[in-house]
């Protein structure tokens, strides 16, 4: 995995919201790599900043939105390119989008207009993307139809989405995000909307997909399940930081942040027993209105160290095997 | 598509029905028929009353019989084509709603066209750039003619004009061109006077038609499929375009089917005001005589026009977004 070449390097990311509430430090310094081809997982609680940190990446934040500090260097044929410094309508990114780095969104029902059949909504990318005419489009749309498993996709490409099952719609929706070919898809929880047989089917088909076109992936989700499905390197995020990551055996097997632990502890184990005991992790999230001084988890972590967790933020700290976090009980002086 | 508009129009037929029993109804509400105000007017300009004349009138207009033996009579009549004789006019109704009604048809179309010209790109004007200084400009010019009574507008119009050209803008078309016969020309001098009936009906529906299509518009910008077409790489005007306008259009293509009944509501003043040759002033002058026939033919008239125009905004709707289709 460390032979091939970095791919999208995200290097303190900041984005924040602009409301008459106040600002929302969404994603507030974080930083990851990911190499051509490899599966990293984002995982952390709803309002973490994960959906935030994927549209960062494509420069599609809703408009109260803005990245204020960081870089998103992305290699595209053989050279750098900063996200960031590119115009948000410009020519560049656009061809970025949907070309080079894909997306697929949460929920199915919502992420297709329900006026315009799949097939149009599918053969639009392919043709915005690779120069070919209305019906090369639709062949290759038919084809990543039959990838993705749609069944009978000469007759399913001409479908309204409010015609398909959930399933199916998801189907296309990757058919959709794979069309041209990116070397990053970025999932954003893919199987969330899903029933749960649907959802085995649909991780199932994202891990065939990923090793078949050797594309990197980003799978953001809460569900610890599917990132050890998916993935090889995992990203806890807690209230905009990115407070531990690590190859994903490393972190189920020896997590280093107490959030890591306590939120691994609250995930039921299989064969455990009917009386086995969960372990939530005390408190709540904070208002992200009201972040924490220090390390935003301090109010709530079983390890806190006073006058130092509430006052000074952590520092980033590598441990072995590229095992990195974000807590003052790793800092060796 | 093309069974959803049979059905569509198959429906009419029992509306038709129902509304033909609702204007009667409306018609015969008030106490008294055609000979007791005929005999007021008489009486008022101290003319002779004849009761056995009267009576024998009565009878001869068959004003006498029960009143869903009227009703029959009526809706077989209109069957035929033969929508009575006004008996204030001494005409047939059919002769005078035709010479009128063209005259209300050109003002609510041509302020029905002004309204949406005016109001869609407005509209999407002010929902793309929310809170800019133009969105709030046209809010408050929205307002203003969302407030203006249309009969002030009227009046205002016809001073400024009179002011400016030293003309006055009444009727429809130029004196050389009143009694020739159709020509380009006399269609060029009808759309010179058109635009100032129009506009007076129009503004009020133009401006709620503004803040329609903005919060339409609003609604969709936030949808998620909008944020996916983005992640595609579309260019914004193309994708604006393509995905939450069609879907803003929804409920504002729906307002056509209201917006041609109410245009024919908001040309009454605007024709009486304007001295204009048209169905509102006809309408009120039956309903004050208590013409029955005149009056119940302008309602059953108007009640298919806003059918049809109902007619006009499903096709729309159906042809905007597919899952209406299959609708009844």
């Amino acid at each position: 995995m460390s032979q091939s070449p970095l791919l999208l390097s995200v290097d303190n990311l900041a984005t924040h919201f602009f409301s008459q509430e106040g600002i929302l430090e969404a994603v507030d310094g974080v930083s990851f790599d990911i190499h051509a081809g490899e599966a990293l997982g984002i995982a952390g609680e709803s309002g973490c900043g994960k959906s935030v940190t994927a549209q960062s990446i494509l420069r599609i934040v809703p408009k109260n939105g803005k990245i204020v500090t960081g870089a998103i260097s992305l290699l595209q044929n053989g050279e750098s390119v900063d996200l960031v410094q590119l115009d948000d309508r410009g020519q560049e990114i656009r061809e970025i989008r949907g070309g080079e780095i894909a997306m697929v969104f949460q929920e199915p029902m919502a992420a297709f207009s329900m006026v315009y059949t799949i097939g149009n909504q599918i053969t639009e990318v392919i043709r915005l993307h690779q120069k070919c005419s209305q019906d090369e489009a639709r062949e290759r749309a038919i084809e990543m139809l039959q990838r993705v498993g749609m069944p009978i996709p000469e007759q399913t490409i001409d479908a309204y989405p409010f015609a398909l099952s959930g399933g199916m719609r998801q189907r296309a929706m990757i058919a959709m995000a794979l069309s041209c070919h990116p070397s990053l898809l970025i999932a954003d929880e893919p199987t969330t909307a899903v029933d749960v047989t649907i959802q085995a089917q649909v991780l199932e088909l994202m891990k065939d997909l990923q090793r078949d076109m050797g594309m990197a992936l980003i799978v953001i989700t809460h569900d610890l399940a599917v990132i050890s499905e998916l993935c090889d390197r995992v990203m806890i995020m807690y209230l905009g930081k990115d407070v531990e990551s690590a190859p994903a055996d490393v972190i189920f097997r020896d997590p280093k942040h107490p959030y890591t632990v306590g939120l691994l502890r609250s995930v039921p184990e299989l064969g455990e027993g009917h009386t086995q005991e969960l372990d939530p992790i005390s408190g709540s999230v904070p208002s992200p209105y009201r972040r924490p001084a220090g390390c935003p988890f301090h109010p709530r972590c079983p390890e806190f160290i006073p006058d130092v967790c509430d006052v000074e933020l952590p520092p980033q700290i590598e441990l072995t095997g590229g095992h990195r976090v974000r807590c003052h009980l790793y800092v060796q002086d | 598509m093309w069974s959803f508009i049979l059905r569509r129009i198959l429906l009419m037929v029992p509306t038709l029905l129902v509304v033909s029993v609702i204007s009667f109804a409306i018609i015969e509400a008030p106490p008294g028929d055609y000979m007791d105000s005929y005999v007021n007017a008489l009486l008022q300009q101290q003319e002779a009353v004849d009761p056995a004349e009267i009576e024998s009138l009565r009878k001869r207009y068959g004003l006498d019989a029960p009143t869903y033996v009227r009703y029959f009579r009526w809706l077989g009549n209109i069957m035929q084509g033969n929508l009575g004789r006004s008996l204030e006019w001494n005409q047939p109704v059919t002769k005078l709603i035709a010479d009128r009604l063209p005259w209300s048809l050109a003002i609510s179309v041509a302020s029905f066209f002004l309204a949406y010209a005016l109001a869609i790109p407005i509209g999407f004007y002010s929902a793309t750039r929310q809170y800019s200084i133009g969105d709030y400009v046209f809010t408050l010019i929205g307002f203003i003619g969302l407030a203006t009574p249309n009969f002030l507008l009227a009046l205002l119009i016809l001073w400024y004009y009179f002011v400016a050209t030293g003309n006055v803008a009444v009727g429809l078309f130029s004196n050389e061109y009143l009694v020739a016969p159709w020509s380009f020309a006399k269609f060029i001098d009808l759309l010179k006077h058109l635009w100032l009936p129009a506009l007076v009906v129009g503004t009020a529906g133009t401006a709620g038609l503004i803040r329609v299509m903005r919060a339409n518009l609003l609604d969709e910008l936030e949808r998620p499929y909008v944020m996916v077409a983005r992640s595609k790489g579309l260019s914004e005007t193309k994708l604006l375009f393509k995905y939450p306008f069609r879907i803003a259009m929804n409920p504002v293509a729906s307002t056509i089917g209201w917006t041609l009944p109410t245009l024919v509501n908001g040309e009454l003043l605007a024709s009486l005001v304007l001295g204009l040759p048209t169905i509102a002033p006809l309408f009120v002058g039956a309903l004050l005589s208590q013409d029955m026939f005149l009056a119940g033919s302008v309602v059953m008239v108007l009640s298919t026009l806003t059918l049809v125009g109902t007619l006009l905004s499903d096709i729309v709707l159906a042809w905007l977004d597919p899952r209406i289709r299959g609708a009844i």
